[in-house]
């Protein structure tokens, strides 16, 4: 355990050095947000008021909180490093180590996340937190609240990695680097609610989507900080991430021993 | 002459050299297809929820997206070169490059080109056609002439401003994220006409990297908003983006001197 833990410590020191990166995707954050906010208020503005499922303030958290943890929890993250290592063999120096590979690589993957956050999400949010009217950023209306929203957020970041370990496990099967990650990460990006928040879904998409384990990974933690989300739920929701977290680490982790075990090494 | 038929030495190399992992080239085809595919499904769903967007109709801003999605595709398919120029700097593979005595953008051009985006661009013509189906109004042979050039101008500044970030690595090195801003940012903002943004935006969009000039205004005469000659002409002063861009490459390359390694 301790090995697993120094390594994600590494990696998360070696990501926090690239500091001219991060004032640049801060840049890019809010060119973003704003972006998808006028989206957003442009639709508000010509709907005819009543059937809307969030507020417009709501959605504005919704998704100042989704650029300032867009690190934490986005599906599309990938490890080059990693996906080389599969399709060019190094990764047998990697089975060389006496450690088991899904953890390893899972700590590795969560301290990028991390790095790539900790720089990120407070000026986001702090800025954010200053603009005017229904645009701002607020603080969550209770303490139980933001615990609630904390451990949502915590467990979000950590199913976004168990989720992502497939993206590997896939280039395994594939020994094609690209298409995998391309394909896994699209969809789900999308059931996410990344693209556009799940309750301006239809119907009998929402109940599809709130069956699927993605939604804990954006959906949930933002729209339940933003207050779309009662408590009551929030506990219930809580419950069903940590257990979509346990099955998919087990089974991520039971595919990656089989995939080793009839993985051919590419090149010398 | 000489030009073209480099030109088309390379194209027919980089795709043989493509086609040598067809499954792995499938694949990555079929990621880029999903990437518009969920993309242009959400624009879809938020029409279906608000039903319009004020005054444009679902198939009207299909008709922008899938212009814009399919401009995009040819851009990063053909300066794919441009994009990860980075690579040529750092490694030095640019001194090669210069040595020859060709031009050097047709060289970069030709040192990549990513035909992968296939999944992408048939996923843009597909909703280009489909938006067209739904609006009788654009059945004339000059209006569906606005509409090509409107994806082959877009084409051109997507590229220009892939010229312009690979021009930055002659100072920087590495590659900027910024330059992200304005190349997937821009593609993204594009999606929606302008006018539904605040006014600066759309100021920074015609003026500075006229995107706006590709899709926004000619959009406007095709969908019967606006009769005005400069709508049409606006695409064609947008290709005008190309001469700054390329220029100031120029330079950069003068300026260029070799990582060493």
């Amino acid at each position: 355990m301790k090995m697993y833990f120094s390594l994600f410590r590494m990696k998360l020191i070696a990501g926090m050095q690239y500091r001219a990166a991060a004032w640049a995707g801060i840049a890019t954050q809010f060119f973003w947000g704003f972006m998808v906010i006028m989206i957003y208020e442009a639709f508000y503005r010509s709907s005819s008021a009543g059937n809307l499922p969030m507020d417009f303030d709501q959605v504005c958290r919704y998704v100042w909180l989704q650029q300032a943890f867009l690190y934490l929890f986005n599906l599309w993250n990938r490890d080059n490093e990693l996906l080389e290592m599969i399709t060019s063999g190094t990764v047998s120096y990697e089975l060389c180590r006496p450690l088991e590979l899904f953890p390893f690589w899972y700590a590795r993957l969560l301290g990028q996340r991390l790095a790539g956050t900790v720089l990120r999400c407070v000026p986001v949010l702090m800025i954010a937190s200053l603009l005017p009217g229904a645009y701002r950023m607020t603080l969550p209306p209770s303490v139980p609240h933001a615990l609630l929203f904390l451990a949502a957020l915590t467990v979000a970041m950590l199913l976004a990695t168990a989720i992502n370990m497939f993206v590997y496990i896939l280039t395994f099967k594939l020994m094609n680097a690209g298409g995998a990650a391309l394909i896994v990460s699209a969809f789900s990006e999308f059931l996410s609610g990344s693209l556009i928040a799940i309750p301006f879904m239809p119907k009998t998409l929402q109940y599809v989507l709130y069956v699927l384990p993605f939604r804990y990974t954006a959906d949930f933690p933002f729209r339940f900080y933003s207050g779309n989300i009662p408590m009551t739920e929030g506990l219930w929701s809580l419950a069903a991430a940590v257990g979509w977290l346990a099955v998919l680490c087990l089974l991520g982790a039971v595919l990656m021993k089989r995939a080793l075990r009839t993985a051919v090494l590419q090149g010398g | 002459m000489n030009a073209f038929r480099l030109l088309r030495k390379y194209i027919s190399m980089l795709f043989q050299s493509a086609m040598e992992y067809r499954a792995s080239f499938w694949l990555t085809a079929a990621g880029h297809f999903i990437v518009t595919f969920t993309s242009c499904i959400s624009v879809l769903l938020m029409f279906e929820r608000f039903g319009q967007l004020e005054g444009w109709t679902m198939w009207e801003v299909l008709l922008c997206t899938g212009a814009v999605q399919t401009a995009f595709t040819l851009a990063e398919c053909f300066g794919r070169g441009f994009d990860t120029f980075r690579q040529l700097v750092r490694t030095g593979g640019l001194d090669t490059l210069l040595l020859r005595p060709r031009n050097i953008f047709l060289q970069i051009f030709g040192w990549r080109m990513d035909f992968t985006r296939i999944g992408r661009f048939l996923q843009g013509c597909f909703v280009m056609v489909l938006a067209v189906s739904h609006l009788p109004s654009l059945w004339f042979p000059a209006k569906l002439g606005v509409l090509a050039l409107m994806v082959l101008s877009g084409a051109a500044i997507f590229t220009g401003v892939f010229i312009l970030g690979a021009t930055l690595c002659f100072w920087t090195v590495e590659g900027l994220e910024v330059v992200n801003i304005l190349t997937y940012g821009g593609q993204e903002i594009s999606k929606y006409p302008f006018d539904i943004y605040k006014k600066p935006y759309l100021v920074f969009f015609t003026g500075i990297i006229p995107y706006a000039c590709s899709f926004y205004w000619p959009l406007l005469w095709l969908t019967g908003r606006s009769g005005s000659a400069w709508c049409i002409l606006a695409p064609v002063l947008g290709l005008l983006f190309l001469i700054p861009a390329c220029c100031i490459f120029k330079l950069g390359v003068r300026h260029y001197t070799s990582t060493g390694s």
